[in-house]
């Protein structure tokens, strides 16, 4: 589930706060938006792909915090890291052209 | 724009000859063909559209099948497959209007890939590219939209449904659109599992349908389950087809044959299934060679999150798994259609997507990818189209104020509230019966009967003491959807007493040709169930 929001990233531009559909963050007045309500996130990645600077982090876990820290995310380089692997960047859509799905399917 | 008025509870209040709910894809393709057809329409979700509901955190195929002689005869093969339930025509002229909106997705420039010899593949749409695509193109249509809406309760005039009502839950303030027609696109019952998409999806259109006098049909059908690395909301079986499965001491689990396992997808999650009952269970995605691992990785990135995320490689390592349950997402169960235009037999009332039962597509098989993504391509523009025109044609009505609302459980307890209840411990009640693989994925009916007291019992306390305040309520309401839909499901469970594609009874195990049709369940606290009048299987014949 969602664990992360790096202060040091974060544009305070709340699109997590608008695009989540579990409504997990909350925006707040002079700082970045908090993960107000974990429990009801549902490991989806999507806020991950919508954020324009690759401030968050989404654990693997989805039945509770794992308790990964900034640092460790950061030297790991996951921050961002399915966002490039679908193509999208600083927050836009892109790479589908490039799915070769249709390979799977035919091999399957 | 609609119309915009403050009330005196400073609620906001619109008025639209069109309430679309839900913000998945066929609530969008409703909203898109609602508005083309000139009608002024609000879309209003309980998340955000692009993001809500199973699509949009998936890449998902689409049944696509080109017009041509062909066509009958893909048709029917897959007819074939559904358990003698599914309806060849509906098939028919789904994959006909699903390939129309592919094409209009092409024609708007949706960037599909491309085949070898640079034709566009249009039978797979990723779904975060696609919903956000959507978001761009219902907006274009001039569709007002609501995110963080969501719906608590229909609202009747007694003769038709006139609207709904509910609460903008990111300002704490209530809404209400008062429309001419409203399209149910809520998606399914998922029951709370922690899979993709699934906070949004419980039922709630199921149990706003029931209130206003809709039926529902395949509510007998959540026992399919999805494999995924274990505590992972990864529910996406395709890589499990090219993998090896064992148990906690390493031996393998074999097939039906006695060979090792080696596609643990479709008809064999049943061996996964009875040894994820027995203890853990590993797999190693194995059997894909480097050229299949390549794709696998860039064409489903979302699969492999998980993976990378933990540190595993899971083409050499073994990981542990496990099968989430669906619901009647890749279940088949939903609000009954009476009509081409998807009515529901409530005047004013539509439904579209998960929320409708996808029995007459799919029968008593899954529908969960490329046919569910194509009912919802197809089933959203009917239902827009079919809400279009019959808000056209009551045009000139006045609204009226004193129109009724339909919420009852979970807004308004029959007997006195208890705090006591609370929305979390009613669905991890409903949880404990519908989602254990030794009670759903294989039932019997004596687990059965005991499921069903206990929900009969879950229920009382829904009906009789569930109540929230403001924003709460929508938990509340989430769980009194769960509770129906738990009800509905063990009950039409136990009706069927036959197996039958994913209602697999181990007490009755075979088709029984007395029940080679639908199961109708009518009324909310007291329903009854009814075999569907048309015998499916001879029309087809």
């Amino acid at each position: 589930m969602i664990e992360i929001v790096s202060a040091t990233r974060c544009v305070q531009c709340d699109i997590c706060v608008k695009v989540c559909p579990a409504n997990v963050f909350d925006a707040t007045d002079n700082g970045v938006p908090v993960i107000a309500r974990q429990e009801d996130c549902q490991t989806c990645f999507l806020c991950e792909i919508y954020c324009p600077t690759d401030a968050l982090y989404v654990a693997e876990f989805a039945e509770g915090p794992t308790g990964i820290t900034e640092a460790e995310a950061d030297a790991r380089q996951l921050f961002g890291s399915y966002a490039r692997a679908l193509g999208w960047k600083r927050g836009k859509a892109g790479g589908s052209e490039f799915d070769p799905t249709h390979r799977i399917r035919v091999a399957q | 724009m609609p119309k915009s008025q403050k009330s005196a509870s400073d609620s906001l209040h619109l008025q639209a000859d069109v309430l679309v709910l839900g913000g998945g894809p066929s609530a969008a393709w409703a909203a898109v063909a609602a508005a083309e057809s000139g009608a002024k329409v609000v879309l209003a979700d309980k998340g955000y559209l692009g993001t809500s509901g199973a699509t949009a955190p998936s890449n998902t195929g689409t049944w696509c099948v080109p017009p041509g002689d062909n066509r009958h005869a893909v048709v029917e093969r897959r007819w074939q497959r559904t358990g003698e339930l599914a309806d060849p025509r509906w098939m028919l002229r789904c994959v006909d209007t699903a390939y129309r909106n592919l094409l209009r997705l092409s024609e708007w420039g949706y960037p599909f890939p491309s085949e070898d010899d640079g034709r566009l593949y249009i039978a797979n749409l990723r779904g975060p590219d696609y919903m956000r695509f959507m978001r761009r193109r219902v907006l274009l249509a001039g569709v007002t939209v609501l995110d963080h809406h969501p719906a608590l309760e229909l609202l009747s005039d007694d003769d038709a449904i006139v609207g709904a009502a509910g609460v903008a839950r990111q300002v704490g303030q209530d809404w209400r659109v008062d429309a001419n027609a409203v399209v149910l696109a809520t998606g399914g019952c998922a029951f709370r599992e922690r899979i993709l998409g699934a906070t949004g999806l419980t039922g709630d259109g199921y149990l706003m349908a029931a209130e206003a006098g809709a039926s529902l049909s395949g509510m007998e059908f959540t026992g399919k389950y999805t494999l995924a690395p274990y505590g992972s909301s990864l529910n996406k079986g395709l890589p499990f087809r090219w993998a090896s499965f064992h148990r906690e001491d390493g031996s393998p689990i074999l097939g039906p044959t006695g060979e090792p396992l080696r596609n643990g997808i479709g008809d064999r999650e049943e061996e996964v299934a009875r040894a994820l009952i027995d203890g853990p269970v590993y797999a190693r995605l194995d059997q894909a060679e480097p050229a299949l691992q390549g794709w696998l990785r860039q064409g489903q990135p979302n699969c492999f999150v998980p993976y990378d995320r933990a540190g595993i490689d899971p083409f050499s390592e073994l990981f542990r798994i496990t099968l989430r349950a669906e619901g009647t997402v890749r279940g088949t169960g939903g609000i009954e259609i009476v009509s081409d235009d998807c009515a529901t037999g409530v005047p004013g009332l539509y439904v579209a997507g998960d929320a409708a039962s996808r029995e007459i597509m799919t029968g008593a098989v899954s529908g969960g990818g490329a046919v569910n993504s194509s009912w919802a391509l197809a089933s959203g523009w009917w239902a827009g189209k079919g809400a279009s025109t019959h808000a056209k044609r009551r045009n000139g009505k006045a609204f009226r104020s004193a129109a009724q609302s339909l919420g009852q459980a979970g807004l308004r307890p029959a007997a006195t509230p208890r705090a006591d209840i609370s929305a979390g411990e009613i669905i991890e009640a409903v949880r404990s019966e519908v989602t254990p693989l030794d009670k759903n994925f294989f039932r019997s009916g004596e687990s059965l009967e005991k499921s069903s007291e206990r929900l009969e019992s879950v229920w009382r306390d829904v009906r009789d003491h569930l109540q929230g305040e403001g924003v709460e309520r929508v938990r509340t309401r989430e769980a009194a959807s769960i509770a129906a839909a738990g009800r509905w499901s063990v009950a039409a469970a136990l009706h069927r007493t036959e197996s039958r594609g994913m209602h697999r009874r181990t007490d009755l195990p075979g088709r029984s040709p007395v029940f080679a049709h639908r199961l109708v369940i009518t009324g909310v606290d007291a329903f009854r169930i009814a075999g569907a009048p048309e015998r499916l299987a001879e029309l087809a014949s």
